[in-house]
């Protein structure tokens, strides 16, 4: 038994600290899976119903900060669409 | 056949593989028929069983969860009765196929019989997150997390309990899954010495209830070897007492939590803090 054991302190609280700051990244990138998911299929049901476009010139994505996440939306909508102005048709 | 029994539907699961899940299911399995109570354990580690040779059943198997599921086999055909816990039950795992081999629709059936005939169905999940293991926990009401004090471990038990939130039948139908957790191969002097994350820790950063604390111990290892449950083979050792102690916690008493200790260390003594 080393005595000096008593007295240095052990790897125990970096293992704690390295979990706690891993299982938080861990566990709102499980729950945002879904969420960017459910975003993207609500988006576009609404950008539809007034503008044509195609689904595969569509990108969205999420990127994480420490106090805030942004949300990037980015629609290739091909011109010549009347319904995009505003105002009453002639 | 005794009748009008519903039964409890508990699996054992840590994602981590070699954490203590075969060992602490036959040591619970036991300890609920040493109360009295009727129990099937079911090992879903399909191409790799072990639960019958800790049981000490390997030379009684002929037919397996497999066979059953596939019709070649019916249930008490499969069943094994323990030769010293007339209570305890086995349905093995195939030593042969793949875990492809299990359906979800039979094991919602195995299960749904089962619970008809026994008090307890303890399921002994393999490790990983792949189909053996979700189909493990599909359809449970409660789940035993067990977890060693160590960093993977503890990680993995944090993702099993993402899918037991989300993956399981109770989820699926807007409800939730019991969760407990058992930290097992626990050295209390190595944690009070700041070497191994402490129950506290373990506690704060997975935040379940806690089922027991199992210390790692030579009992558990001369048990395996013998092929019988800890809480038979030696039921007043330190990890047989807290296999004990979980069992009564599983059935909802309310009891002080301590860490069994087996006495040989003086150091434990003079600087162990109390128990969590
Ligand atoms: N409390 C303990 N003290 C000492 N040894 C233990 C303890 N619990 C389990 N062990 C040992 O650890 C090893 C792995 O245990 P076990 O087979 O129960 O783990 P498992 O989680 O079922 O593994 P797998 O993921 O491969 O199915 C075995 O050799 C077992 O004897
Ligand atoms: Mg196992």
């Amino acid at each position: 038994m080393n005595l000096l054991n008593l007295f240095r302190r052990g790897s125990a609280p970096v293992a704690r600290e390295r979990l706690q700051i891993l299982l938080a990244h861990e566990r709102t990138a499980r729950s945002q899976g879904d969420l960017l998911g459910i975003l993207r299929e609500e988006i576009l049901a609404v950008i539809s119903r007034h503008v044509a476009f195609e689904v595969d010139k569509v990108q969205i994505k999420m990127d994480r900060g420490k106090s805030v996440s942004t949300l990037a939306v980015d629609i290739e909508i091909p011109n010549g669409q009347p319904s995009l102005a505003r105002g009453c048709p002639a | 056949m005794s009748q009008g029994k519903s039964a409890r539907v508990v699996v054992v699961t840590s994602g981590k593989g070699g954490v203590g899940k075969t060992t602490s299911t036959a040591a619970l399995g036991a300890a609920l028929a040493q109360h009295g109570e009727k129990v099937v354990v079911i090992d879903f580690d399909v191409g790799l069983r072990n639960l019958d040779l800790v049981l000490g059943a390997e030379r009684r198997v002929v037919f397996d969860l497999i066979n059953v599921i596939h019709g070649v086999a019916k249930l008490p055909q499969a069943l094994i009765r323990d030769k010293r816990l007339e209570n305890l039950h086995l349905l093995p795992a195939s030593q042969t196929r793949d875990k492809d081999a299990l359906t979800e629709d039979g094991v919602a059936k195995v299960i749904a019989e089962l619970r008809t005939k026994f008090d307890w169905i303890v399921c002994d999940s393999p490790a990983g997150i792949e189909r053996g293991a979700t189909l493990a926990m599909r359809y449970a009401d409660t789940a035993i997390i067990v977890t060693n004090p160590e960093v993977s471990s503890v990680r993995d038990s944090d993702r099993i309990i993402g899918l037991l939130d989300s993956k399981t039948e109770k989820a699926e139908r807007g409800e939730c899954v019991d969760k407990h957790l058992l930290i097992t191969r626990y050295q209390l002097g190595r944690a009070n010495r700041g070497e191994m994350l402490s129950v506290d820790d373990v506690l704060e950063i997975l935040s379940i209830p806690l089922l027991g604390i199992i210390p790692e111990s030579e009992d558990v290892l001369r048990a395996s070897n013998v092929g019988c449950p800890v809480t038979l083979n030696n039921a007043l050792s330190a990890p047989a007492r807290a296999y004990f102690d979980a069992t009564r916690r599983l059935k909802g008493e309310q009891i002080p939590m301590r860490v069994p200790n087996d006495g040989r260390s003086i150091f434990n003594k003079l600087f162990g803090r109390k128990a969590a």
